[in-house]
């Protein structure tokens, strides 16, 4: 079978895995769909939180970026996983023990306050929309390049698929479903890994083999690395070219968002024992570990891969990814010196980076584009960061079956988190907003109505994201992370250790977070984004580092403004001490 | 009692998240161009910190606090059922 009759294969046999599941575990009662009836195993748990947790970014994103950032690629590996100690340490053993449906539910309760409620879902339903538009670029990229079909139907499809087992299963459907789809994931990225650490090292352990020698040679894969990355003008790749300032917060930033990410602290209510929670957040971080342990190895050998693959090749015999990555956009190539050879070095190819292509043929077949070439350097390439792990098993020649594994498990990445964000966008509607705040009077069975209802509208949206996606998704990952870790983070945290924070402190320290971290990533990457360089930043801190600073206030204010109202009441005192005992 | 418990969390908490700090803040940025002139293999030290190696003191950390804390509400528990029997 072809390439393109495997794909079919994989995923049409991982969707009807997924709507089997779905369909064996429907909801029945509200604390099934928020919760799965606190049920649910731990090392299940662990597992789909993992799926929730390693999105379409994770997945292809994360280890293309790593390939180009080399060692600054290091902040999204400590960050995206460093928050789950914080999560397991400081927040999942008590929001269990509290064990209500949702983190706002903590936040209305905690600081007796609805006020406090709406704050948090309005930054909830940010941070979980911002990331959903993400899902689905993902998608709508492997439809497009893997099954050739248009975005727009790839994007349909996913969103029935979600629609089906998210609006029916709620969360007890998407927890045994985003087990399947860790399964998935994980072998789809073990594999091709595997494959080329052997082919490339010799050493089937693809976490050993990117510290290992080349095969046939004494040199070391990471040496051999620097030195190509130096002889092409870029910085080593064992060596940071960002700030330490702005590693150290951009680093923090990922890890406090993370753990303050409501679409995973909510996996932990899920489980049946406080005990549970914590053992849970420890697989979690174990399978995630697998994935995340694996993708600095992948984005060393992607590299070298890449450049040795076109580097002073003839454009007329390039390999046929190189061909087919162009044709969907995403790889120029500009003869600079029309000498009809690849070559690739530092700095950017064309002028205005990204390529905008006409419909006309170069001399050696190439696709022109309107920019014009950036003459300043020979850069002759331009690659979108996102194909590389999707391109390297083509790109290391690896067999068809591979490559349509990858495709599955890029679409099981994609679907599992962007399930996991649409339940807690609706559970956040139907609960905090209309059963807590504006309906107190609707039956369960109302509110299960509503919570469906509101799953639907939300993966309504989500679609119309894949279908005309907003041009600045990239930009508003940033966001997303700094807004959980200068808003939800803190008032998580101190509504378990600090019993003095009363609502007013709360509610100061979140608006004031939330707006000094909005205004900064708005400034750099909305309104001036011609200012936005290491000189003009607050202390040479980057926008993706902010919502660390943006955190620090909102402590300091919280903790200040509290000092001057009223203790807590008496209950709530009483609820902190009870979610401290085991 | 309770206050007894509570505290042993805190010290166990502040330990565990010093070494959480240490391993990542630390090694992997802090220090990482410090460690970077040893090698083990073909990794620089600091680079392998800050790309694997906070990675699995992060699961190891998670799993000490598992049996810690198992370890403390037992003593609890079993501290609660003497309470009860006096």
């Amino acid at each position: 079978m072809d390439t393109q009759s495997l794909t079919y294969l994989f995923v049409g046999l991982t969707f009807a895995l997924y709507i089997a599941i779905a369909i064996w575990s429907r909801a029945v009662t509200t604390s099934d769909f928020y919760i799965a009836g606190k049920g649910v195993n731990p090392v299940a748990n662990g597992m789909a939180t993992a799926a929730d947790w390693m999105s379409a970014a994770s997945f292809i994103s994360m280890a293309g970026l790593i390939a180009f950032l080399g060692k600054d690629g290091s902040v999204y590996l400590m960050g995206w996983t460093g928050g789950y100690v914080l999560l397991a340490l400081l927040l999942a053993p008590y929001l269990r023990k509290f064990g209500q449906y949702t983190v706002p539910d903590f936040i209305g309760t905690r600081y007796y306050s609805n006020a406090a409620r709406l704050v948090a879902v309005i930054c909830l339903i940010f941070v979980s929309f911002t990331y959903v538009a993400g899902q689905m670029r993902g998608v709508g990229i492997v439809f497009s390049r893997f099954l050739e079909v248009d975005i727009n139907v790839g994007v349909i499809v996913g969103m029935c698929i979600v629609f089906f087992y998210a609006v029916l299963g709620g969360m007890k459907g998407i927890t045994y479903t985003q087990v399947a789809q860790y399964c998935v994931l994980i072998f789809a990225y073990l594999v091709p890994a595997i494959f080329i650490s052997i082919l490339m090292t010799g050493n089937p352990i693809p976490q050993l083999g990117f510290g290992d020698t080349l095969v046939n040679s004494s040199t070391y894969l990471l040496d051999k690395l620097d030195q190509v990355t130096t002889d092409l003008g870029f910085t080593p790749y064992t060596e940071n070219t960002k700030s330490r300032i702005d590693i150290f917060c951009i680093t923090a930033a990922l890890m406090f968002g993370t753990a303050g990410l409501p679409h995973v602290i909510v996996r932990f209510f899920t489980v049946p024992k406080v005990s549970d929670a914590r053992k849970s957040a420890g697989y979690a971080l174990i399978f995630i570990a697998i994935l995340y342990s694996t993708a600095p190895a992948v984005s060393a050998f992607a590299r070298m891969n890449f450049i040795d693959s076109v580097q002073e090749t003839q454009y007329k015999i390039a390999p046929n990814w190189f061909k087919n990555w162009e044709n969907i956009g995403l790889i120029a190539w500009k003869d600079k010196n029309e000498d009809g050879l690849i070559q690739y070095s530092a700095g950017n190819a064309l002028e205005g980076v990204k390529p905008n292509f006409t419909n006309e043929k170069g001399l050696s077949g190439e696709r022109l584009t309107v920019n014009d070439p950036d003459m300043s350097n020979d850069n002759e390439v331009y690659i979108d960061r996102d194909i590389m792990v999707l391109a390297n098993p083509e790109i290391a020649s690896l067999p068809g079956w591979v490559v349509a594994l990858v495709a599955a498990g890029a679409l099981a990445a994609a679907l599992s988190t962007a399930a996991g964000l649409l339940l807690v966008i609706s559970a956040s509607i139907s609960h905090d907003v209309l059963k807590k705040t504006f309906m107190p009077q609707i039956t369960e069975k109302q509110e299960l109505f509503y919570a469906r209802c509101s799953a639907a509208v939300a993966i309504f949206i989500a679609g119309l994201f894949g279908i005309y996606p907003p041009g600045f998704v990239a930009q508003v990952v940033a966001f997303a992370f700094g807004l959980a870790a200068a808003t939800i983070f803190p008032a998580l945290v101190m509504g378990i250790f600090y019993k003095r924070l009363n609502k007013e402190g709360a509610i100061a320290g979140m608006i004031s977070g939330l707006v000094i971290t909005s205004a900064y990533i708005i400034n750099f990457k909305f309104i001036n984004a011609q200012l936005n360089s290491s000189e003009n930043w607050f202390l040479g801190i980057s926008p993706e580092g902010f919502g660390f600073i943006g955190m620090l206030l909102n402590f300091c204010i919280a903790i200040s403004v509290s000092f001057f109202y009223a203790r807590p009441p008496e209950n709530v005192s009483l609820m902190v001490d009870q979610i401290r005992e085991p | 009692m309770r206050k007894n418990y509570w505290r042993s969390n805190l010290k166990i908490l502040s330990i565990l998240l010093s070494l959480w700090f240490l391993v990542s803040f630390g090694f992997g940025i802090l220090f990482s161009d410090f460690l970077d002139s040893f090698k083990i293999g073909g990794f620089k030290l600091g680079f392998w910190f800050a790309q694997q190696g906070s990675i699995y003191f992060f699961v190891i950390l998670i799993f000490i606090y598992v049996y810690l804390m198992n370890r403390l509400d037992k003593k609890y528990e079993d501290n609660k059922g003497q309470d009860n029997t006096q």
